[in-house]
């Protein structure tokens, strides 16, 4: 894929560095995906923290991994898998949350689901021996192959999300923090559970196709947890959680650019450097 | 202003073919501050239900601010049952007290747009009024339960409501906090003319403070002025057991024989 001729590594020339990033089409193509995906990882993040669905939120993660290796097998587009499997999840997570059990009932069953996704993940990826190569990519992410085509998909669909969850968010932070008071003031609470596990499930498929399924986390939740920790103000917590969450994903990018190693560890690493350095300093 | 702020006649809800609650009849006047007490389980809360609308009556008749239940929430400051908020919870306690004005609003909050100074200065005014403005932007997790308790009376009166419905307010509060929160929603009662409906365990920490108490118990409801009410015959005619109310030289209320643990006045004592 590199021509090395072309490809120079990094020559400490910090300005000639910079220009390299975006000499190469493919590393365009993932800079403005990982820049869509931050944005939108940041924000519907955020919502996730404050509502106590990091539990829900991985298991979707799990989820996605199944529905990309079932794609891989049926021969259609990942992308579909991804947001197929995604959108489903959300609604037996939503299901579950509905018969109102007590938290404790509600953990067990999403966890059992987690443990079912992650099976069905496998049985998909054995069935279809040729995705095998694939599967560290599918789990641990890659930013190589990220098309045109993929980047508008995903862009349509993180505008029409954070254009949701934008006109939603004064109702949405009222049910998540309040949902007594805010189902007697007339919001619809849990048709709002629904539609955020709903946007959780689609910004869950298009991360993990820049995180790999098992690192979503790394950029729905760390950011997330750490603008929660600086500040409980919503607002400066959003935009927090989006610059964090933005800096991360582009810094994790340029590492992976220069270096060996995949692109998920660096995003995951760093924002869980800041994560703790946040945590240590706020003590 | 001549209608009631809450009155209901004959009124029975069932909770899954069981009456929790037959032929209540209650009437609650503009300002007026009203206490309703009763154990654990005998429908309090089921009564604010039912007055919010959530809960459908099986029988008898209620009007609410002169409309049915349900048609005048808006008018209505409601303050559910323990609300808690532990030590995880960032979130200011103004921010809260805002979602009370316009949490339930759809669409992006742009700041500078008209009325915006407005709905800050309103926050601003409920949050002296309940004396909660030195804490208001501490996240609300790290705050004593009677200064949680102060912002959520904040919150319920934000809009300016003409009824507050204030379900256990006092649970889990020491005496003192007991004591202030009762004198603040008084206050609140005569400042605003705000008619108020609190429901409560223990009588004494509010008893100088109330204008009717209502009694809750094996599925029926007896109001009146506190001291027509709280009687030796009247709550023996209730529970039916044998009680004696004894009047002790603080002024306290002491009710004696009753059989249900939750339920009993005076025990600070022991």
């Amino acid at each position: 894929m590199l021509d090395a001729a072309v490809f120079q590594g990094l020559s400490w020339n910090l300005l000639d560095d910079f220009r390299q990033l975006f000499t190469y089409p493919f590393m365009v193509n993932a800079l403005e995906a990982g820049t869509i995906v931050a944005v939108m990882a940041g924000v519907t993040g955020w919502f996730m923290v404050l509502r106590r669905q990091a539990f829900a939120g991985h298991t979707l993660s799990v989820i996605a991994f199944p529905g990309a290796a079932a794609a891989g097998w049926a021969g259609v587009p990942l992308a579909l898998g991804y947001f197929g499997f995604c959108g489903a999840g959300a609604l037996v997570l939503a299901a579950i949350a509905g018969t109102r059990r007590s938290l404790g009932a509600e953990s067990a069953a999403i966890g059992s689901l987690q443990a079912l996704a992650l099976a069905l993940g496998f049985v998909f990826v054995s069935l279809s021996h040729s995705i095998l190569t694939g599967l560290d990519s599918l789990l641990f992410g890659t930013f190589l192959g990220i098309t045109r085509s993929q980047v508008l998909v995903l862009l349509v669909v993180a505008v029409a999300t954070v254009a949701v969850t934008a006109f939603a968010a004064r109702p949405l932070f009222f049910a998540s923090v309040d949902s007594d008071v805010a189902r007697a003031s007339g919001v619809p609470v849990r048709l709002l559970g629904l539609g955020f596990l709903l946007v959780l499930g689609l910004s869950v498929a298009e991360t993990s196709q820049i995180t790999g399924a098992l690192l979503v986390f790394a950029l729905l939740v760390t950011p997330a947890a750490t603008a929660h920790r600086l500040t409980p103000r919503p607002w400066l917590g959003l935009t927090l959680a989006v610059a964090l969450a933005l800096a991360v994903t582009w810094a994790g990018l340029a590492l992976a650019y220069f270096s060996i190693y995949p692109v998920g560890f660096y995003v995951t690493s760093l924002s869980f450097g800041v994560y703790v350095l946040v945590r240590i300093v706020t003590r | 202003m001549s209608e009631p702020a809450v009155a209901l006649e004959g009124a029975t809800i069932r909770l899954g073919g069981r009456a929790i609650l037959e032929d209540v009849s209650l009437g609650v006047a503009r300002g007026e501050f009203v206490a309703v007490l009763g154990p654990n389980g005998a429908g309090k809360s089921t009564l604010v239900k039912a007055i919010l609308g959530l809960l459908p009556l099986a029988a008898g008749k209620a009007r609410v601010l002169g409309r049915p239940p349900g048609e005048a929430n808006a008018r209505i400051g409601y303050l559910p049952q323990r609300r808690n908020f532990d030590s995880a919870t960032r979130i200011r306690g103004i921010d809260l007290v805002r979602l009370g004005l316009d949490g339930s609003r759809w669409g992006i909050p742009i700041p500078g747009l008209p009325g915006t100074k407005e709905k800050a200065r309103r926050v601003a005014e409920v949050l002296e009024l309940v004396g909660a403005s030195r804490y208001a932007t501490k996240p609300i997790g790290e705050l004593s339960g009677g200064e949680q308790q102060r912002l959520l009376i904040a919150q319920a009166l934000v809009r300016r409501p003409q009824l507050l419905l204030l379900d256990e307010p006092l649970d889990s509060l020491d005496l003192a906090s007991q004591a202030a929160v009762a004198a603040l929603v008084r206050r609140i009662c005569e400042q605003e003319h705000v008619a108020v409906l609190l429901v409560a365990h223990d009588v004494n920490p509010i008893l100088g403070f109330i204008d009717q108490v209502v009694y809750v118990a094996g599925g029926s409801a007896v109001g009146g002025r506190p001291r027509d009410v709280i009687t030796s015959e009247t709550l023996t005619r209730l529970f039916g057991v044998p009680i004696e109310v004894l009047h002790a030289s603080d002024g306290r209320l002491v009710v004696v024989g009753q059989p249900e643990a939750p339920f009993h006045h005076g025990d600070r004592h022991a």
